[in-house]
Formats: structure tokens, sequence, C-alpha cells
């Protein structure tokens, strides 16, 4: 009797403290996936390294139209871009030396421009003499659809089609080449 | 802690002030009081009572009201700071990232700034510290609530009828006395009148009304965790949408955070009143402030790409609708809401120029450039033509012999012009920005001189979605629930028995509104001809002001 008292009692102590650490756990992960989301939204909303690049379509200067599916099995370095932001400017030229190297080893180029004019565009690219091709996104939705807030970002998709990292800021020479050769096709 | 044996042979929980079955004082200190401390019906909090492993540790911080208090208090001091230098979002600077906003905070506000954004007080909501804080309330209300809340119930549910006289003569109210021998079957009449809940046992009657006013602190807690887990959702992605769009008249462009909607700008108007006719009233206004805004418009059209549509493409966009949208006057769609926030009037659209001989002042003609999609080329007829070398919308000098642009925005246009003239064969290469016009190459024949321009309006647009809505009304209401169900209902009791001397002995207690409770009383005694009640908290104050007016007569006499 005195025995199955005191297993009862045990018991029932062991399934309190079990429950403690239930409700407790629960919300302590409640409260660290709330963090982490709050962190991670600040600079990028949709996209993060890893998830699926956003598919989208958009037709260069000279008029070809360029599906990033169509780069499956390929690397794209993709590049969003103004004239009138600095670092870009600064970056281009690095990047078109770059492209010539290796777009033969299957990393593309496109830099996307947000909403400026084809003058503006097309006198820029004929100042550098840039090579790859350059999109205009008038609409303004590649550029929502991948989030883009400070120009340039630059977004490497590798052959998988799945994004590979994505880098706020200007890039110098070295850096571009690196980035090439970790999107490379096998 | 051992469990407490009563007297009448109850063995209770550890930590308990009054046995659960008979209602005697357990604690000394509790036998020494002249009332009976009745909150929690005198069970002990349940975490009180074990306190061994870490978890126990953790469970029984969060079950006092001193911590939950505590966190409440250090919630609204931090919210109170947050509001001493703006949030980041409404921080201006041109180019919005990490770096910009922490030196913005550094260069306007100095040392104190740069604590500031340390500390994440410039993203309050979203500061870890913050979002913790918020957390262990959230934790602090489930589990002093889960430790209250049980052993209440508990307690309530398995009451006895017959308490013990120590129990009955530590209440509030309280009558003993002689009483007519039909007291007891006529008081029971009158209080089933009344909506109580009689239980008879033996020589004694229960009679309990509104128990489940009780429970209102805990609905209400049901509530606001219902409220912060709908808060806490809108962090998730696709569940909160807040986001702006400036747009101008004639652009089409995507809707940020709705995937395959556009938005196209035709017009935006701003009036104001005249201050004549109907409009008369607002004259003294106009007077005083100048102009009264009447309605702030843009008047939009809404397009969709087909599901299959990727973005980029915008060729198969169809009209969903066209709509005006005013302050208060949204476009809605697939429970997104697009409303007037702001404006920007008169910001250059096109400009256009002469091109007129430095000596003669004659014009060869006149082109306009459109600044949206300026070309290569303006041919005047007769061997005359412009052609644009360069177009830097928002000039802000040279480097390196190159004219920088700071935005892409037209706020200060220059143009690198190379001008034909049948004169002038070659060419004359002129740079011309507002009031100024430079000439690089060497004095010129020829210049273009400014004729017009024509503006557009831009108009602000704020995008919103809010999938929680629904979770935080129904928090929202829960919580009104509980607070209606604890503020607007009391509980009340009333314990009577019948002595073997044949005298009666009454006891009353309520959770809130003491004079509801003596209203309900009067009605019964009148009736049943019960003894006369006392007031015991009355009774005590009363003495304790007569005891301190003695000894201020004392002190003074002295």
């Amino acid at each position: 009797m005195q025995e199955d008292k005191k297993a009862k009692k045990t018991n029932k102590k062991r399934n309190r403290a079990f429950m403690r650490l239930a409700i407790l756990s629960l919300l302590v992960l409640a409260i660290g996936y709330t963090i982490y989301n709050s962190v991670t939204a600040d600079n990028v909303e949709v996209l993060r390294v890893g998830d699926k690049a956003p598919d989208f379509t958009l037709e260069d200067m000279d008029g070809n139209r360029h599906k990033l599916s169509d780069y499956q099995g390929e690397g794209v370095f993709l590049n969003f871009w103004g004239t009138w932001c600095e670092p870009c400017v600064k970056e281009m030229p690095a990047m078109d030396r770059q492209y010539k190297e290796y777009e033969e080893q299957g990393v593309h180029i496109l830099a996307v421009n947000i909403a400026q004019s084809d003058f503006e565009v097309q006198s820029f690219a004929d100042r550098f003499d840039l090579s790859f091709p350059i999109a205009i996104d008038k609409s303004r939705s590649v550029m929502t659809a991948y989030n883009i807030r400070p120009l340039p970002t630059t977004v490497l998709v590798n052959p998988e089609g799945d994004i590979q990292r994505i880098i706020t800021g200007e890039m110098t020479e070295q850096d571009i080449k690196g980035f090439m050769e970790e999107i490379k096709p096998q | 802690m051992e469990k407490m044996q009563c007297k009448c042979g109850h063995v209770n929980p550890p930590g308990t002030i009054l046995c659960e079955s008979c209602g005697r004082s357990l604690t000394e200190e509790e036998q020494n009081k002249k009332l009976a401390d009745m909150r929690y019906e005198g069970t002990a909090r349940r975490s009180q009572t074990y306190n061994k492993s870490i978890i126990d540790k953790i469970w029984n911080f969060f079950s006092s009201v001193k911590v939950g208090v505590s966190i409440i208090v250090l919630l609204l001091i931090a919210a109170a700071i947050g509001t001493i230098l703006p949030q980041a979002q409404y921080v201006n600077v041109p180019v919005r990232n990490d770096e910009t906003i922490k030196a913005y905070y550094a260069d306007v506000y100095g040392e104190i700034g740069k604590i500031y954004h340390f500390l994440g007080f410039h993203d309050l909501y979203s500061s870890a510290w913050f979002i913790i804080l918020v957390g262990m309330l959230a934790i602090s209300l489930i589990v002093a609530s889960l430790d209250r809340f049980v052993p209440l119930y508990r307690s309530l549910k398995n009451q006895r009828v017959l308490r013990h006289r120590s129990f009955m003569d530590k209440q509030r109210i309280y009558a003993e006395g002689p009483a007519p021998e039909d007291a007891m079957l006529k008081a029971e009449e009158k209080l089933k009148e009344l909506k109580y809940k009689v239980t008879l046992d033996k020589n004694g009657l229960l009679a309990e009304k509104g128990r489940f006013s009780r429970w209102g602190p805990y609905v209400n807690h049901i509530g606001l965790i219902i409220f912060l887990f709908g808060v806490m959702l809108r962090m998730m992605p696709g569940f909160y949408v807040d986001e702006t769009l400036w747009i101008r008249e004639g652009e089409t462009r995507a809707i940020p955070d709705a995937p395959g909607y556009f938005l196209e700008s035709k017009n935006f108007t701003m009036e104001t009143y005249t201050g004549e006719g109907d409009e008369a009233k607002f004259e003294e206004a106009i007077d005083r402030v100048g102009s009264v805004a009447k309605n702030y418009q843009t008047d939009i059209v809404l397009y969709q790409t087909p599901d299959e549509s990727l973005p980029g493409a915008t060729d198969d966009m169809e009209q969903v609708k066209e709509h005006a949208i005013k302050v208060n006057q949204p476009l809605k769609f697939d429970g997104y809401a697009v409303y007037q926030m702001d404006f920007r009037q008169n910001e250059l659209k096109a400009m256009t120029f002469d091109l007129t001989n430095k000596e003669t002042e004659e014009s060869l003609g006149s082109f306009t450039i459109d600044l949206v999609n300026p070309e290569k080329s303006y041919d005047l007829g007769d061997d005359t033509r412009v052609d644009l070398l360069g177009y830097y919308p928002d000039f802000s000098g040279f480097e390196n012999g190159e004219p920088q642009t700071e935005t892409p925005v037209p706020n200060n246009p220059g143009f690198l012009v190379r001008m034909f003239t049948p004169e002038t064969p070659d060419g004359e290469v002129s740079f011309i920005v507002i009031q100024n016009t430079i000439e690089p190459l060497g004095e010129n024949d020829y210049k273009l001189t400014f004729q017009t321009a024509e503006t557009r309006d831009v108009s602000g647009l704020t995008i919103r979605k809010d999938r929680t809505l629904p979770i935080l009304g129904l928090g929202g209401l829960i919580f009104m629930i509980g607070v209606a169900q604890g503020m607007y209902f009391n509980h009340r009791r009333f314990w009577i028995q019948k002595q073997e001397d044949g005298e009666l002995v009454l006891a009353g207690h309520t959770n809130k509104n003491w004079f509801g409770l003596k209203k309900d009383l009067d009605q019964v005694s009148g009736f049943a001809a019960l003894p006369p009640y006392v007031d015991q908290q009355e009774e005590i104050e009363k003495q304790e002001k007569l005891k301190k007016e003695q000894k201020l007569e004392g002190d003074e006499l002295s």
C-alpha cells in the first residue's frame, strides 16, 4: 500500500516535470523562430541562400530574351545595377573582363538595370564597351521578385538553379573571379 | 515541504493556507489573522510547493506575478525609449542599407545615436532582446495562469458545504445569533429566488452564484496569448505586408510583395477648397493657413499577369480594374489594400529647347526631350540636328571630366549634346543644365535655349496586407470577454449553519463588489429573519481610524 503510493507519487512528479519541460520548450522554440524570422527578414524578405532562384524572363538591349530556367546546368551571375550608382559603375569593367573569360566555361552574366531609359543604359554600355547582356527591368517586377533593396546587388545562381550567394555592395575583380568559380558547372 | 494534515483529518498539499475540506487555518500566521486570506481559496500556488530540478526553478521564476509585472515594466520603459529617436523605418537616407542607417544615427545624434543603434532601439520591435522580453511575458502569462488556475479550479469544484467555525468567523461578512425555526428553509427559498445555486449538507447550506467570474483573468490571459501569437505570425513571410510604392504618372510598376500584380498610374490630383460658394465655411481657415486640402487622388489601373507568367514578362498583362485611390478609400484586391499616403508634385517629365544662333538669336527650330525615354538624335531638318551624347537626370558635378548623376530621378537634368547646323557641319559640343551651359570644347556659335517643361506628379502609395487581423481580433475579443467576465460579474457565496444550540452562523464572501453581496444578504435576512451581520473589514478599519485619531490627539496634547 505504502509502496504503491510512493510509486504513484514519483510517477506524478515525472509527469509534472515532463509537462513543464514540454510547455517551456515549446514557448522557447516559438520565440527562437520569431527572432530568426525577424533577423533574416531585414535584408531579404523572401529570398535566402539555398532557395530556388525565382524564374524570370527579360529582353536585353539587343532584343534577345533571357529566361533564367534556360540556363539550368550553367551558372548565372545576376547583377542588379543603375547608372547613378557609383560602385556599380566601378565594378562593371571588371565584370566584363571576367565575363569574357568565363562565358565559355558556362557562367553567364546578366546585368539587370532598374527601370532607367534605353538611352541612358545604351550610352552607358557603349561608354564601357560592355559585352555581356544588359536588360532593363522597366516594371521592376524582377527587382520585386528578388526583393532587391540596395544597389548593386549580385545574386549568384548555381547550375542547380539555387541561390548560391547574395552580395550587396561593390565587388573587386578578385571577388568576381572567385564568385564565377563558385558557380562554374563541374 | 510536507503535506499538511488538518485537525479534521483532511490531508492538504504542502503550502496550503486554509484546509481544503473544512476551512480551518493551517499556518500560525493565518490563525492569528482576524480575516482569512481568501485569494485562490487559500490553496497553494502549485509552483511554490516544488522547487527541485532546474525546470522547476525556471517554472517558479515565471510563475511569480512580481516577475510578470517587472517584464511589463521593462517593456514599457523600452517602448518609451524607442520613441525618443526616430525608428529606422522613418529615417531618410538616400541609399537604404544597414551601414547607411548606422551612419545616420551616428552623424545626426552623435554618441547617443551610436549607443541607440548598437542596442537595437532604432528598430525596436525587431530587435532580438525586445522579442525575447515579449516572449518571456508570454511564458509568464501561461505559467502563472496555469499555476493558479488549476488549484483554484480544483478547490472550487470540490468545495464542501460544511466549514469549520473558525473559517466562518474569519470571513468579512459574518453573523451569529438566534433565528426562527424555519430560517434555513426560508433563506434557501429566497437565495434560490435570487438565482443562487444552493447545496445542502446535514445542518449546513452553501449558496453560490457567478463562479465563472473567477475564470475572468485566465480567459483574459488566453486572449492575450492569442494576440501575441498573431503578432508573432506577422514576422513570418506571407502573413503581413507593409510596403511603400512611389509611382509616377504614366508608369506601370510591379506591386511589391504582390506577385503577378501591376499598377499603372494614370493621374494624380490634389484639390484644395476654393473658399467660395458651398465652401465658404473654409474661407477663414484658408486665410489663416493658405490652402486647405480637399482631396488627394491617384487614378490607377490594376493589371494581373496569368499564373504561368514570369516576372519580367509584361506583354500578357490583363486589366483587372480601374480605380480612384483616395485617402481612406483604398484599392482592394486579393486581400491587399493600396492606400494613398503621400505625393510629390511637378517632377520634370519633358523639356523643350530651341536651337539658337548666339549672335542673331535666331531659332533654327525646337525639340522636346522626353526625360522618361530620351532619343539619340533630334532632327530639325535642313541638315540641322541635335545628338544627345549623354543624359544625367540628377547632375551632381564632374568626376574625371565625366558628368555624374546622383539619382535616377530628374531633379537636375544635365544633357551633353552635339549640335549640327549647315554652318557647323562638324558639330559643336555643349553641356546643358538648368540655367547653365558649359562649352567644354571651345566657344560655340549655337546654343540650346530652354523653352518650356512638362511635369508629372508622383504618388506615394502604401500596400498593406494583414492575414493576422482575424487572429488579433479573436485575441482581442477573448481578452474583452475575460475582462467583462471578471469585472461585471461577481462570485458570491454564503455559508449558513445551524448550531446544536439552535443558533445560526452565517458567513459571506465575494471576490468583488461587497456592496452587491450585502444587498443580496439584506433581502435574504429580511425574508428569513436571520441574525444581523457585520462587515468585519469595516469594523477593523473603523477601529484603526479611531486609534489613529486618538494617537493624533495625544500627540497634540503632548
